[in-house]
């Protein structure tokens, strides 16, 4: 039961050292940053208030839900922390969540944990709460505004996060860049629906319980210095996606495809699964596949900026 | 079920489990590191790594399938490292029947190098949370300079989660008990049941808010000022040292054959 709920843990060995490494780095400066936002916020309550909502956290990743074909949704808890508490705190929360998962329960490695932090903890709880905030602005206050700003942060955590530990996975060639993007993405687009249903239903309650709640999340420090991380992140990972292929031996799938006339017997078998799927990605592996998540991440917030416009609109009529 | 059962510690009068558990958690993150810097192929450096692992196991009085029976958790990754099998280009070995696809010896070999070092890495930290209690790890973070609060709320969230699990336990309880299906009757639509489960999340959020509060007040109330008391003194006794450098010593000597410079 307390299985993670998302194979986005990367495991020990499958990151080469120095990219471990990396990570720690950044997780480590991060975390310092962190603690020192969060410690200006809440001041002594800070321990015990972040150290309960991580086990909140840990323990509301039991709660499931049936979806179809045996298997079941659950929440991964990031992009809800950061909504309520703010990104920084929402970083501690998920790093203090991961580490637990990773020395108690083996969920994740230990030397690559520094790159689980930063997918699952950073990437997840700025992009959730980025896309929160824009949202909202960008659709107004009533109440469908804030519940579809709330999915579209949960499902763009999700998505986004994948895609970092995607592009890690190929910088340290485990996994081709191309199909670890898309894997990875596909199915985390439909892991973020189960996530954005779940925190907004959950930001749902607490608009009706503890309104006062969201408004003090919404006001957290540290904003611009928030917008700063996630872009600094972003380009690099971005970087680290196209050095493959500025060096001499390019995206694995392409070599093959080069050296072993692999389009051409590609071509020649009758019976494929996807027949489209693979020959415009061979053209330009790397670029379509990350444009397509980013087309998806951008499908997805527009969506909710219009539904929560329109809901917004209309109250405004009414009243 | 309570889930103070979910501890992975194993209490035993072992000669390993009264190591200094900085010693414990430096071998543990150096094995695994040497574990990732194995090259690809290197059969000999993964086995060594392996009677390591064993040997350890049966020094702790586990036995030598305790840390075998638990390392499958990160089998479901090896999804995404197949690929390498039919995109590493070098010698065909196979062709997959109806795609066309071509297996390589050599992405064969990637792939289960791959596989057979996250395999022995994850027996390094299986054995580690086996033989040492989980706040004995958290204080040789904290004096190995992990950031001090870090360490601090992560013990906090280790206290507390047993409780929080409880209280999701008892929520999930008694939804089956209100909301079970019966047989014959239409099935809650899924849109629905994500609803009440997020229902749920957000009630079990207010209820750990307002415990926290409750927590820090209770704090207050002993004196807490803003540091966490630190009761645990540990010095290094010299069968400690042993062990740490013999540990770094054959770890090292195992690369520098496995790999020659």
């Amino acid at each position: 039961m307390l299985a993670s709920p998302l194979r986005m843990h990367i495991p020990d060995g499958f990151l080469t050292p120095a990219i471990a490494v990396i990570g720690w780095a950044i997780a480590v400066a991060i975390i310092v940053l962190a603690l020192r936002q969060t410690r200006r916020q809440l001041d002594d309550r800070m321990v015990p208030m972040m150290g309960v909502l991580a086990a909140f956290i840990f323990a509301a990743q039991a709660i499931n839900f049936p979806v179809a074909a045996g298997t079941s949704g659950h929440l991964i808890g990031a992009s809800l922390a950061a909504i309520v508490m703010g990104p920084w705190a929402a970083t501690l929360i998920m790093t203090a969540v991961l580490v637990v998962q990773g020395l108690l329960f083996q969920d994740g490695g230990l030397v690559v944990m520094g790159w689980n932090v930063v997918n699952m903890g950073v990437v997840a709880a700025f992009s959730g709460c980025l896309t929160y905030t824009l949202a909202r602005r960008l659709a107004g206050e009533s109440r469908v505004a804030i519940l579809a700003a709330s999915f579209a942060a949960g499902w763009i955590s999700v998505v986004i996060a994948s895609l970092a530990a995607a592009i890690e996975l190929a910088a340290s060639g485990t996994s081709p860049l191309t199909l670890a993007v898309a894997a990875m993405g596909s199915v985390h687009a439909l892991i973020g629906i189960g996530e954005g249903i779940i925190t907004a239903a959950a930001v749902g309650l607490l608009l009706v319980s503890r309104p006062e709640l969201l408004k003090a999340g919404a006001t957290a420090p540290g904003g611009r210095t928030a917008t700063l991380v996630l872009v600094g992140l972003a380009v690099g990972l971005l970087v680290a996606a196209f050095s493959p292929l500025a060096s001499p031996s390019p995206d694995g799938l392409e070599a093959v495809a080069e050296s072993q006339n692999f389009l051409g017997l590609g071509q020649a078998a009758p019976y494929r699964i996807l027949p489209d799927y693979t020959v415009p990605f061979i053209a330009h592996p790397a670029l379509t596949t990350i444009a397509a998540v980013m087309l998806g991440t951008l499908v997805v917030f527009g969506g909710a900026v219009l539904v929560g416009r329109a809901a917004t609109r209309r109250q405004a009529s009414r009243g | 079920m309570h889930f103070d059962l979910a501890d992975q510690y194993r209490p035993r009068p072992s000669f390993v489990h009264h190591l200094d558990p900085r010693v414990k958690v430096v071998v543990a993150l150096a094995f695994i590191l040497a574990a990732g810097l194995m090259p690809i192929g290197a059969w000999g450096g993964y086995a060594a790594l392996l009677i390591l692992a064993l040997g350890a196991s049966l020094t702790s009085g586990l036995g030598p399938i305790f840390a075998l029976r638990r390392s499958y958790v990160a089998l479901p990754f090896a999804l995404v490292a197949l690929p390498l099998v039919f995109t590493v280009p070098g010698e065909v070995v196979y062709h997959t029947p109806l795609t066309g696809w071509t297996i390589t010896a050599q992405g064969l070999e990637r792939f289960l190098s791959l596989m057979l070092r996250s395999w022995i890495a994850i027996q390094a930290a299986i054995l580690l949370t086996a033989v040492t209690p989980f706040p004995d790890v958290l204080w040789a973070l904290g004096t190995l300079r992990f950031p001090r609060l870090l360490v601090a709320t992560i013990g906090f969230m280790y206290r507390y989660f047993f409780v929080l699990a409880d209280e999701a336990t008892r929520m999930l309880r008694a939804r089956a008990a209100r909301s079970g299906e019966v047989g014959g009757r239409r099935k809650t639509p899924a849109l629905w049941q994500a609803r009440v489960a997020g229902h749920m999340v957000g009630s079990l959020f207010l209820r750990a808010l307002e415990r926290s509060e409750r927590v820090h007040a209770a704090m207050l109330a002993r004196g807490y000022n803003g540091q966490m008391p630190n009761l645990a003194q540990r010095a290094m006794r010299r069968m400690d040292w042993l062990v740490i450098l013999a540990a770094l010593l054959l770890l090292v000597g195992l690369l520098a054959w496995a790999r020659p410079f």
